[in-house]
């Protein structure tokens, strides 16, 4: 999932690589770096969005080199969308751009399958997303700060990490702004706990 | 579209619903959505009540197509109202989820619903019972199902506490109907709740415009 806020945005991923019933990596970086300020957020089949992320990171660092400047996360979801969109019937790809530039701040694109381009203040895919809906919309408000946005990020997560079995192991979160990109990882045993019932 | 919806968004067995039952210290809160949908596309009924009354202090919803919910609930009536007679007092809530069961598993081959009984009666107080696919009974504090309920397992988990109050409870319980209604297609409508306790019952019925507004609406 990704959040914005004002100055940044923060994103989240679980850890779980799956085939089949079997946990083929339990640690998976799913939080991709396109470019210095810009990230994505992978989810559906493992090799078709690694494959995608390797191509639009080509793509954007050398438009970056053309332009002299660092690029726009509009232009690296467009990116992500025309690969997406082009390959759909070939493709099971759900990925969030998210990213800071100068033009606009923080920025949060969801491109998920079938390929359409949306920009969302909060957005959250994967299989494990439809189990917190509800969550994210009674409890998101609009200008929050980043330590929020980190904090709800990582309790949507675990929420959902619960209840999905395709998801798990650790929380990885990033915020991405101005000064640059911050990393955590949030284990399993220090994650937030919800009443058990 | 088509061919991409393969991902964990379509669920088999649930058709277009969102009930709720949950314990609050006193009684129980069991609510729905009150929309009846024909293939998701057409809402062949706006103001259908999924709550169905199975005896005095016990009530049940069903999640699944409506003509099984209305034999079921037909047959367990008539179960429960004899058993009542026999055992002449009022049935436990235990009783009457196990003749849900005991339909539910007989006819598990034909049947594709999820049962849940809610209510109070003097030994154990307020209880809910979930009666799964397939035939398999679990008392739980709070349970949700149906399509909708899929978007609010983790306000669920977040927001439930055991021993709330009945308005923290009747809160929570619209809240969460709401955050499904504004999610599923199938689900939607007015929200239908019953509070059941020790001194009786009461039906509160929130329609459209007054459910919980939420940040994007």
């Amino acid at each position: 999932m990704a959040v914005e806020y004002d100055g940044g945005v923060v994103i989240g991923a679980d850890s779980r690589t799956t085939t089949g019933a079997y946990i083929a990596n339990r640690v998976t970086d799913k939080l991709t770096r396109i470019h210095d300020k810009i990230y994505c957020c992978r989810s559906g089949s493992a090799a078709d969005t690694q494959a995608i992320a390797e191509i639009v990171a080509y793509q954007l660092g050398f438009h970056s080199i053309e332009l002299d400047e660092p690029p726009l996360v509009e232009t690296a979801a467009n990116l992500f969308r025309a690969s997406c969109y082009r390959y759909r019937e070939e493709l099971t790809a759900g990925i969030l751009v998210a990213g800071w530039d100068k033009r606009k701040g923080g920025q949060v694109y969801s491109v998920p399958i079938g390929g359409m381009l949306v920009r969302q203040p909060v957005s959250v895919g994967g299989s494990g997303s439809t189990y917190i809906y509800g969550f994210m919309d009674a409890n998101y408000k609009p200008g929050m700060n980043k330590e929020q946005c980190m904090e709800i990020t990582a309790a949507a997560l675990s929420l959902a990490m619960e209840r999905d079995g395709s998801s798990g192991g650790v929380v990885r979160l990033a915020s991405i702004s101005e000064e640059g990109v911050e990393r955590r990882v949030i284990l399993g045993n220090q994650l937030p706990k919800f009443s058990t019932h | 579209m088509e061919k991409h919806c393969t991902d964990s968004r379509v669920k088999g067995v649930s058709t277009g619903t969102t009930i709720l039952a949950a314990v609050f210290d006193g009684g129980v809160v069991i609510g729905s959505d009150s929309r009846a949908s024909v293939g998701e596309e057409y809402v062949s009924s706006k103001t259908i009540n999924k709550v169905i009354q199975v005896h005095d202090r016990i009530f049940c919803c069903i999640a699944g197509s409506l003509a099984d919910a209305q034999a079921i609930t037909k047959a367990a009536k008539f179960h429960l109202s004899f058993h009542s007679v026999q055992m002449e007092s009022p049935p436990r809530v235990m009783a009457a989820a196990s003749v849900l069961r005991d339909l539910c598993y007989k006819n598990r081959e034909e049947l594709q619903a999820g049962f849940m009984t809610a209510g109070w009666d003097k030994k154990n107080g307020p209880q809910v019972y979930v009666v799964a696919l397939g035939g398999m009974l679990i008392n739980q504090l709070v349970t949700i199902a149906g399509s909708g309920s899929t978007y609010i397992y983790g306000y669920i988990d977040a927001k439930y506490k055991p021993n709330m109050t009945k308005e923290e409870c009747l809160q929570f319980a619209t809240n969460a109907l709401a955050l499904a209604m504004g999610r599923d297609n199938a689900s939607g409508g007015v929200a239908h709740l019953v509070v059941v306790t020790e001194k009786g019952v009461e039906h509160v019925v929130v329609p459209g415009d007054k459910l919980p507004k939420f940040h994007d609406e």
